[in-house]
């Protein structure tokens, strides 16, 4: 085992998979020469693999979006970097009625290998524009596949398993674990993770806790003081909101009866709703208290550290979601 | 300009081909027999047909929701075009895309798309994998004078003529965008001005003269497939037909729409092959009927084929 931080683990999987087939390259604003991605997971790939595979683009994110469309149906493997996820609203239609559906309106005749990489998620005072997570946007759009890792071990392992995909996947960097610096131990020799399988973070047995990328570890901060008051959380983590592993939260919540969502995102439309249903469709008699659902309120994310602090999900506010079902 | 007889008279066949494709769907769609939308391509058929005459069957095009002309010339079948039409399962995609989606890769057909403009990404994106794969097929991107004026126009050309790829944007100026008409949507005479913006050669020509889509186009392809990059060849044409059937067409006087059919692209094509010596009237006939017998046969594949099962549905969203 060796220890990296989440972004070597990114550039790890790129490299490595950029090295084991040539049909991979990066297109996208900023990914070669200079800074590698503007948070530089793709630094050191232009000078070993040149600016035919780590490709920079003017900021055209239609072009960018549409030309790894046309470059995977002709027998590429392209990696689309759209910076910031909140950037995908200028390309949305050519994900929401082309990436992901014309596979499925040319009769099953091609095959669309594009992973999206894009950084997600709030916490460093970037506003709205720069902030988003969009996971229950994202789930509505059948066809795409959506990687939401929160480890570097995962984080690498998924990865390189969405680059393989022959289907369009978004890979979602949470940019607080890349400027957080986590740091997680991986295996020395080549692994994979296969997409649509949780990872149970931390054994519990009273409240099942769903959390998502950066929510997991202020759920696993929060398992901490809640064992203090005699309180044991499951933490759940799904890794792939789509391919989502039913089965393993239904199951965790078999066993503790209860089921805590936490999602950085506005309430409603979320990942966590969608969750939510399915438990309630399809383990309701298992369930011993109503659903609970930490989400952010339905609102923009705001600037200020103080008002975004109010926003997001954080441990007390989970804390206090799961004392009230026990 | 050296055409083979062969070319030529496939071209006057080809042309053939769309028309009578384009009438009968008219007239199965009044009938009830085409769910959905229709677009029509009659009026524009030189331009589809001048521009695929230069295409390999490994070169690739992009099309759109007016797009059953383009398939036609880059060697669609019309009897699977006509039953992804009708919702069979024997069409093209199985029924699930319909008459604005029709796809054919190994015929190097990338689809049509119905987003006004898609296709213009997706072709630049298509030769950018010819060139990174070292090959030297081209792409053709078809589109019309409203999608000049997207997004995706810029950011597309301009990617294409930064990194010099192996495309032709061939443009179908019909003259209208819906029912607007290209006069209030834009502030000069000819699209192909734009072209300068990008650095790349762009040239308006009659679209409505096969031999003159043929030459223009053709020196574009050589162009692209020598590595020199893209260029953009403006077509002037018109539509017979409203944006869609069922259009009422109120945004065109009755005059327009006669002085559009006098520039019929087919009958022309027809008499210049005969002048040439080419075809004799006999032989054009013989065509026209051996096409209708073509088109009366693809609605006949049409009509007995199954449906796909409803659970099909389920089908195909992802690899």
């Amino acid at each position: 085992m060796k220890e990296i931080t989440f972004l070597q683990a990114i550039n790890e999987a790129v490299d490595e998979e950029m090295e084991r087939d040539p049909s991979v390259f990066i297109i996208g604003e900023d990914v070669g020469k200079h800074w590698g991605a503007p948070f530089g997971e793709f630094m050191g790939l232009f000078d070993k693999y040149g600016p035919e595979r780590v490709r920079d683009t003017p900021i055209s994110e239609t072009a960018i979006l549409g030309g790894a469309m046309g470059a995977a149906i002709t027998g590429m493997r392209p990696i689309a970097s759209i910076m910031f996820v909140d950037f995908m609203g200028v390309c949305g239609d050519e994900l929401i009625t082309h990436l992901t559906k014309m596979r499925y309106m040319f009769g099953g005749k091609i095959k669309m290998p594009v992973t999206i990489m894009s950084y997600s998620g709030a916490g460093l005072s970037a506003a709205d524009s720069h902030s988003k997570s969009m996971y229950g946007l994202f789930m509505s759009i059948p066809g795409l596949k959506i990687v939401a890792p929160s480890t570097p071990y995962d984080a690498k392992g998924l990865l390189k398993s969405a680059i393989r995909e022959d289907n369009p996947v978004i890979y979602l960097q949470h940019k607080a674990l890349i400027f957080g610096g986590l740091k997680g131990e991986i295996p020395e020799e080549e692994y994979t993770i296969p997409l649509g399988k949780a990872d149970i973070k931390r054994e519990g047995s009273d409240v099942t806790v769903v959390a998502i990328t950066l929510m997991v570890h202020r759920a696993l901060a929060a398992a901490d003081k809640l064992q203090e008051k005699g309180i044991s959380i499951e933490v759940i983590d799904p890794r792939t909101l789509v391919p989502l592993d039913k089965q393993a939260i239904i199951n965790s919540v078999k066993k503790t009866g209860k089921l805590v969502i936490m999602d950085e995102e506005p309430k409603t439309g979320s990942a966590a709703g969608e969750i939510s249903a399915i438990v309630a469709e399809e383990a309701f008699d298992h369930l011993d208290a109503p659903i609970k659902r930490v989400c952010a309120p339905d609102t923009p994310i705001p600037f200020s550290p103080i008002l975004e602090k109010f926003w997001m999900p954080d441990e007390e506010k989970l804390i206090k979601a799961v004392t009230e079902i026990m | 300009m050296a055409i083979g007889k062969e070319k030529l008279i496939d071209m006057y066949r080809v042309m053939v081909r769309i028309r009578t494709f384009e009438e009968r769907v008219v007239k199965e769609f009044a009938a009830g027999h085409i769910p959905g939308f229709v677009h029509v391509y009659s009026g524009e058929e030189a331009v589809a047909t001048g521009a695929c005459a230069n295409l390999r069957t490994d070169d690739y095009i992009t099309s759109t929701h007016r797009g059953h002309g383009h398939l036609i010339a880059k060697g669609g079948r019309t009897d699977r075009m006509m039953a992804e039409l009708y919702g069979k399962k024997t069409g093209y995609n199985k029924g699930k895309g319909g008459s604005m989606h029709i796809a054919e890769v190994d015929i190097g057909i990338l689809g049509a798309s119905a987003i006004v403009a898609a296709g213009i990404p997706i072709a630049g994106g298509a030769a950018l994998s010819a060139k990174m794969r070292g090959t030297d097929q081209v792409a053709v991107c078809f589109f019309g004078d409203g999608a000049s004026n997207t997004t995706r126009f810029h950011e597309g050309i301009n990617l294409a003529s930064i990194w010099k790829l192996p495309i032709v944007y061939v443009i179908e100026n019909n003259a209208y965008a819906e029912t607007t008409p290209i006069s209030y949507a834009m502030n000069i005479p000819n699209i192909a001005s734009r072209a300068a913006a990008y650095g790349i050669p762009g040239i308006t020509i009659d679209g409505n003269d096969v031999l003159a889509v043929y030459e223009a186009v053709g020196e574009a392809v050589a162009r692209a497939r020598r590595g020199e990059g893209p260029s953009l060849v403006e077509c002037k044409t018109c539509r017979w037909h409203g944006h869609y059937e069922g259009d009422t067409h109120t945004y065109r006087t009755k005059d327009e729409i006669e002085e559009c059919k006098k520039r019929d692209p087919i009958p022309r094509f027809r008499k210049r092959l005969i002048e040439m010596g080419v075809l004799t009237e006999k032989q054009a006939d013989k065509i026209d009927q051996e096409v209708g017998k073509e088109i009366d046969e693809a609605v006949k594949f049409a009509e007995e084929s199954p449906l796909p099962a409803p659970e099909e549905t389920l089908e195909d969203v992802y690899a």
